[in-house]
């Protein structure tokens, strides 16, 4: 059962090879551009790497980048086999190649596919990634003269003040932390240290958030201390306060920002999914059609173009049976050495 | 006498023709280079226009994208002048305009060179326009509901945080503007209302900054208020919690940082111009100083100036006296002019002798 077939006249061949050439250039450089994408998205995951728990979102970048590649190679073989295949002189040298050519093409294709469904499917990963790696930062804001975290309230400083957020899930995250080091303390003052006396761990807390939560649009200058106790500022209600400091969690705030970059890369990466396979799909009826020509002594005769001789199962079997056969080798020796001991004990009974 | 001047073969004056053409080509691209570059310094100087406080500096901006268009339009059409200069039958249509032609383009050079200058020679006018600005800015920080200041603090805090500054020349500046509003004062509070009367003007005066002055490389938490009481940290550290510069030599930094770069490609363009120019006019004098000769086979000079500067300077100054006249009294023998000398006798020997006869 023959996976769509279509008759091609000698005229239909010609156009069908000159605009696989065409495609195929179209689509190198849309490998290039896949590639470039890949690049952008790694320096942006790059940038704020303090702030994530482990890379496994890198994965989609590299993928990326490695598909991005490889489609320039393939797209390049593809312009050259449209090129030589109505030279019927030149087209039979690309015989052996065409098969193992078309398996990894196929391969590299659907990784590009795979990509995109990644990059929508790992957002529970890099959520999951941002909470712990914000959890820490929050924590060791204050350790800035801890090698190996000196840099973090630095860090948290910019990434809230960048992207107007306050916290991990929001601003109340500051009141758990003491995140104003003892060396800033004066440890002379009462308020200071019945303030730590209360705690249970010791620790200087404070109904307070850092500057850099701090909201610029605000009418009025910044409340960042004593922020739940209204008595404590003149004419302010921190359960309508909306301005006064950012209210969105830096969590949230990376996760849009990471999921909208990813979601406009998917966009265009899909894009070129489709330019792709229709490039390798075209190739695949241009040589079965150029196929039918061979050894025909008028190269002009109609011929038939096919995307499968057999149907889809079929065909898989088809190309994976020489990779089973490699790795159950083995099995298969045994199997055919135990067939040949029970067919040759019957025969003396 | 003439200055400059060049001997220019058939072959020689075809191939300036191809070359000049080429350049006024490039000329377009460093025109619109140059238009682009005073669209890019139009944008950056709005980008902070609040806290300047004349918009006198945009016109700087706006000389270079009109010469940036002029460059543009000009060159373009000296491209097709040069390009029918190599052939003499097809100079003659160009011959007249020419000319002109040369003077504007000499005209429209000089404007690149003063916008060049301009972008050096503003730095301290926009210095004072900084000043002024930045203290009405920080004097309106606090009034979010007057219309047309409401975004001043918004501004003000973004400028601060963006070029890492504070205040107009230091920190300081803040202690001597009220920036919290009375809406946010609580009048019964006697700690307030004796601070208000403390002050001369009843200006509720406080040694604290805004929360945009604090520094992100400071290791420690940001102290904004009681800055010259603070007892846990000495002068030297304070420093460090706040940023140090003043906004005011920050905008100046960052502004001249870009004229001067401006400046210096605009110079560029100006030397590029001045040499295609000069190019042209060789062009002209050749082809005219051909068609003179009569042979187009043969060879030509060109000059920058026929006469030696002065004397070209004298001739164009007396064109330049006598455009005012009607008519010339001294030169012109077919006018009927009545004078004295019309009425006299002519002398004996000048009577013809057809007189003497009769």
């Amino acid at each position: 059962m023959v996976v769509m077939k279509m008759k091609f006249p000698f005229q239909k061949r010609v156009k069908l090879a000159q605009g696989l050439w065409l495609l195929s250039w179209c689509a190198t450089v849309a490998g290039a551009t896949t590639f470039t994408l890949g690049c952008i998205l790694k320096t942006e995951l790059r940038r704020r790497a303090e702030v994530m728990d482990n890379q496994d979102i890198h994965i989609v970048p590299n993928t990326l980048m490695i598909v991005g590649l490889a489609s320039l190679g393939i797209n390049y073989f593809a312009s050259k086999i449209c090129q030589d295949a109505l030279d019927a002189g030149r087209f039979p040298r690309w015989k052996n190649f065409l098969k193992p050519y078309f398996a990894v093409s196929c391969f590299f294709t659907v990784l590009m596919l795979l990509a995109v469904i990644m990059s929508y499917a790992m957002k529970g990963s890099l959520e999951s990634s941002l909470k712990a790696g914000l959890r820490n930062g929050i924590r060791f804001y204050k350790d800035t003269d801890t090698p190996g975290r000196c840099f973090q309230k630095q860090n948290i400083d910019r990434l809230q003040m960048e992207f107007q957020c306050c916290g991990n899930n929001d601003f109340r995250d500051w009141f758990e932390v003491q995140w104003i080091s003892n060396r800033y303390l004066d440890f002379s003052s009462k308020e200071v240290k019945d303030r730590i006396k209360s705690n249970v761990d010791g620790r200087y807390l404070v109904d307070g958030v850092p500057f850099s939560c701090c909201n610029p649009s605000s009418p009025r200058p910044c409340i960042q201390y004593q922020l739940t106790n209204n008595s404590a500022h003149y004419n302010y209600d921190y359960q309508t306060e909306e301005l006064n400091i950012y209210l969105r969690g830096c969590r949230e705030a990376l996760v849009n920002y990471y999921m909208g970059l990813m979601n406009t890369i998917g966009a265009g990466v899909l894009s070129i999914f489709l330019l792709q396979g229709s490039v390798l799909v075209s190739l695949r009826l241009l040589q079965t059609a150029m196929e039918a020509v061979a050894g025909k002594e008028n190269t002009e005769i109609e011929t038939e173009g096919y995307l499968l001789e057999k149907g889809v199962k079929e065909t898989i079997m088809e190309y994976l049976d020489p990779v089973l056969k490699f790795f159950l080798l083995k099995n298969q020796v045994e199997e055919g050495s135990a067939a040949a001991t029970t067919a040759a004990t019957p025969t003396p009974t | 006498m003439a200055v400059g001047k060049v001997t220019f073969t058939k072959v020689e004056r075809e191939k300036l023709a191809e070359v000049l053409c080429l350049l006024n080509w490039i000329s377009v691209v460093t025109g619109t280079i140059l238009f682009g570059l005073g669209l890019f310094l139009r944008v950056e100087i709005q980008k902070w226009q609040e806290v300047m406080s004349e918009q006198g500096i945009l016109y700087v901006p706006h000389m270079l994208i009109t010469t940036g268009l002029a460059a543009c339009c000009i060159n373009f059409f000296g491209g097709k002048i040069c390009l029918d200069c190599a052939d003499t039958n097809k100079f003659l249509r160009w011959k007249l305009v020419m000319m002109p032609y040369i003077i504007c383009t000499f005209f429209f050079t000089s404007c690149i060179l003063a916008g060049a200058l301009m972008c050096y020679g503003i730095r301290s006018q926009m210095e004072e326009s900084l000043f002024m600005g930045l203290r009405n800015a920080m004097r309106y920080y606090k009034d979010t509901d007057t219309p047309g200041r409401c975004n001043l603090k918004r501004t003000v805090d973004l400028l601060q945080i963006q070029f890492q500054c504070c205040g107009n020349t230091g920190y300081r500046d803040w202690f001597q503007i009220q920036w919290i509003s009375s809406r946010y004062l609580d009048m019964s509070s006697s700690a307030v209302v004796d601070r208000m009367r403390s002050n001369v003007e009843g200006k509720y005066l406080m040694d604290g900054v805004p929360f945009s002055c604090c520094s992100t490389f400071s290791p420690w938490p940001c102290i904004q208020h009681h800055l010259s009481t603070s007892s846990t940290q000495d002068e030297q550290s304070r420093q460090l919690n706040l940023w140090r510069r003043g906004c005011r030599q920050a905008l100046l930094d960052h502004y001249t940082g870009i004229m001067q770069s401006i400046g210096l490609t605009v110079l560029l363009i100006w030397l590029f111009e001045l040499l295609v120019l000069t190019g042209v006019r060789y062009l002209q004098t050749a082809m005219e100083n051909v068609l003179r000769l009569g042979d187009p086979e043969s060879e030509s000079d060109g000059w920058f100036l026929e006469n030696s500067l002065a004397e070209t300077a004298r001739s164009n100054f007396n064109i330049i006296k006598n455009l005012g006249k009607c008519y010339q009294v001294d030169d012109d023998p077919n006018i009927n002019v009545p004078t004295a000398a019309a009425e006299e006798e002519l002398p004996s020997h000048f009577i013809p002798e057809t007189r003497t006869k009769t």
